[in-house]
């Protein structure tokens, strides 16, 4: 089965991130690259976003379309990346995701076939 | 209480739903048709069973109406007819068929309240109806629940097996927790007089045998078995005649199941032979305490409050912290214990134990009009008629 893994970030990781030393942020990057190797083979595709500040939302259910700045919702938490993998099962996403080393939470959704 | 055809019909009808409903996941290669399956033919069982007798071979019967209503279902579908035509009975299931069972129905993924009507539904055989009666809530919500349950199930790709070794401790945590919910929910609503409805304490109890049964290595496993049954030994002593609970220091000792307390603690002990504590086992234990005293004296209140610390260390919870301070009142004095229920305050506002318990500390240390205010706000906690009752008496009397 093909699911995405939603990686989101909340103020306390961006906070934490922010107060490391550059030696200390490498080595957390390192740990993330490192996840990404070692599960290449059920990784089909994935991307990091840019964060919410570079958002733009377009509203199509009020008239005419409208452009706002920033998200759709504004929150605490917000998706920072994202990735497809193809698993067996959701077992198997679970165990996925439990071995993330990044960002502090992950929604599995599995993809509409 | 239940009458004995009515106890007879559940107690058939729980002993085959799991092993059928694994049977019909193995053929159909699906858990939510295999549900359904086992579901109408349980249906069809309750509408003839109880006019035309219980058959002699129940789960032959089950089988052939779960087959043929399979064949109805399915006819536009070749392959399962293929399948279903070609399984004879008896096709004695894998005993880890219903261990998968267990495991799906109890998926972290699936809400505490999908998991618990699952369970009940394919493991244990009740009806939707039954389920409903038995939690006091709308058939309709437990229809929903099962439905979405299962969608999610197929959609999201919850897997029909036993988890692997590195999860399973987890993934039993979730099991032991259902059941002991199951027990829980049967246990504090008995003695509300309805004759009909199906007692959940045998369904948990038969759960919990089931689970020991197919992971005898699991210490946990044992300790809620044995947790269960030590509580049910004394369920002839809970009431009197006028359905009003009777506290553990008033009951009638000699109506306890001695032998079925023995056998407990023999299970007990064999499970703390694997030397892995755990929750249900340190409970159980306390409650072997109660059980095994002659009289209430006699408790080892010491042992008490050890076992207590050893639970607290593996499972901090103030509940747990109240306990062990009604146990403290037997080794060191009301004083000591009332300071500790106190340092509870705040954690415990809104539930009726803890305003009960210093009650009971208030009285004992003299000061009676507290105690009074401290029952009365244990009586506007608590929804329970006979607990509420108790609280009554115990305003009237003092």
């Amino acid at each position: 089965m093909k699911y995405v893994l939603m990686f989101v970030e909340n103020e306390q990781y961006a906070a934490d991130l922010a107060a490391m030393g550059e030696g200390e942020r490498d080595r957390a990057y390192a740990r993330v690259r490192q996840w990404f190797v070692e599960n290449h083979e059920k990784i089909t595709h994935h991307a990091q976003l840019m964060p919410p500040g570079m958002a733009t939302t377009v509203r199509l259910d009020r008239g005419e379309p409208l452009v706002t700045d920033g998200p759709f919702v504004e929150g605490k938490e917000v998706v920072s990346g994202y990735t497809e993998i193809e698993v067996a099962d959701l077992d198997e996403a679970l165990l996925l995701s439990r071995s993330w080393p990044g960002c502090p939470v992950v929604e599995i959704r599995p993809i509409a076939s | 209480m239940t009458c004995p055809p009515h106890a007879e019909l559940a107690r058939v009808v729980r002993s085959h739903a799991g092993q059928l409903a694994a049977s019909l996941v193995h053929l159909v290669g699906d858990f939510a048709t295999a549900e359904d399956l086992v579901q109408d033919a349980i249906e069809a069982a309750l509408t003839h069973w109880p006019a035309e007798g219980i058959p002699q071979r129940p789960d032959a019967w089950l089988y052939t109406v779960a087959r043929r209503r399979g064949l109805d279902v399915l006819r536009r579908d070749s392959r399962y007819r293929e399948k279903l035509a070609l399984v004879a009975w008896p096709a004695e299931p894998e005993p880890d068929d219903r261990l998968r069972l267990i495991f799906t129905c109890c998926h972290p993924a699936l809400p505490r309240t999908a998991q618990v009507a699952l369970t009940l539904r394919v493991v244990c055989g009740l009806t939707t109806a039954q389920i409903a009666k038995a939690f006091l809530i709308p058939e309709s919500t437990v229809g929903q629940r099962i439905t979405r349950a299962k969608r999610k199930i197929s959609g999201a790709g919850i897997p029909y097996r036993v988890p692997a070794a590195d999860e399973l401790g987890a993934r039993l945590v979730e099991v032991l927790a259902v059941i002991y919910l199951l027990f829980n929910e049967g246990y504090l609503s008995t003695g509300g007089g309805q004759a009909q409805s199906r007692d959940l304490t045998d369904d948990a109890e038969f759960l919990a045998a089931l689970l020991h049964h197919l992971m005898p290595a699991e210490p946990e496993v044992a300790g809620l078995l044995a947790l269960i049954r030590l509580h049910r030994a004394r369920a002839a002593a809970r009431f009197d005649q006028n359905s009003e609970i009777v506290q553990l220091q008033r009951q009638d000792r000699s109506v306890w199941d001695h032998e079925a307390i023995a056998d407990a603690s023999r299970l007990i002990a064999r499970a703390a032979a694997h030397k892995r504590p755990g929750p249900y086992q340190l409970q159980a234990a306390i409650v072997a305490c109660h059980a095994e005293a002659k009289r209430w004296e006699d408790t080892d209140w010491t042992q008490v409050v050890v076992l207590y610390d050893m639970l607290l260390y593996l499972a901090p919870s103030p509940v747990t912290r109240l306990h062990r301070a009604i146990a403290l009142r037997y080794v060191t004095g009301p004083a000591a214990a009332l300071r500790e229920v106190d340092a509870l305050d705040g954690h415990l506002d809104a539930y009726h134990l803890f305003h009960a318990t210093r009650a009971e500390l208030l009285r004992d240390l003299g000061h009676h009009d507290r105690a009074r205010a401290a029952d009365e706000r244990a009586l506007t906690l608590t929804a329970n008629p006979a607990e509420q009752s108790l609280l009554r008496q115990r305003l009237n009397w003092t």
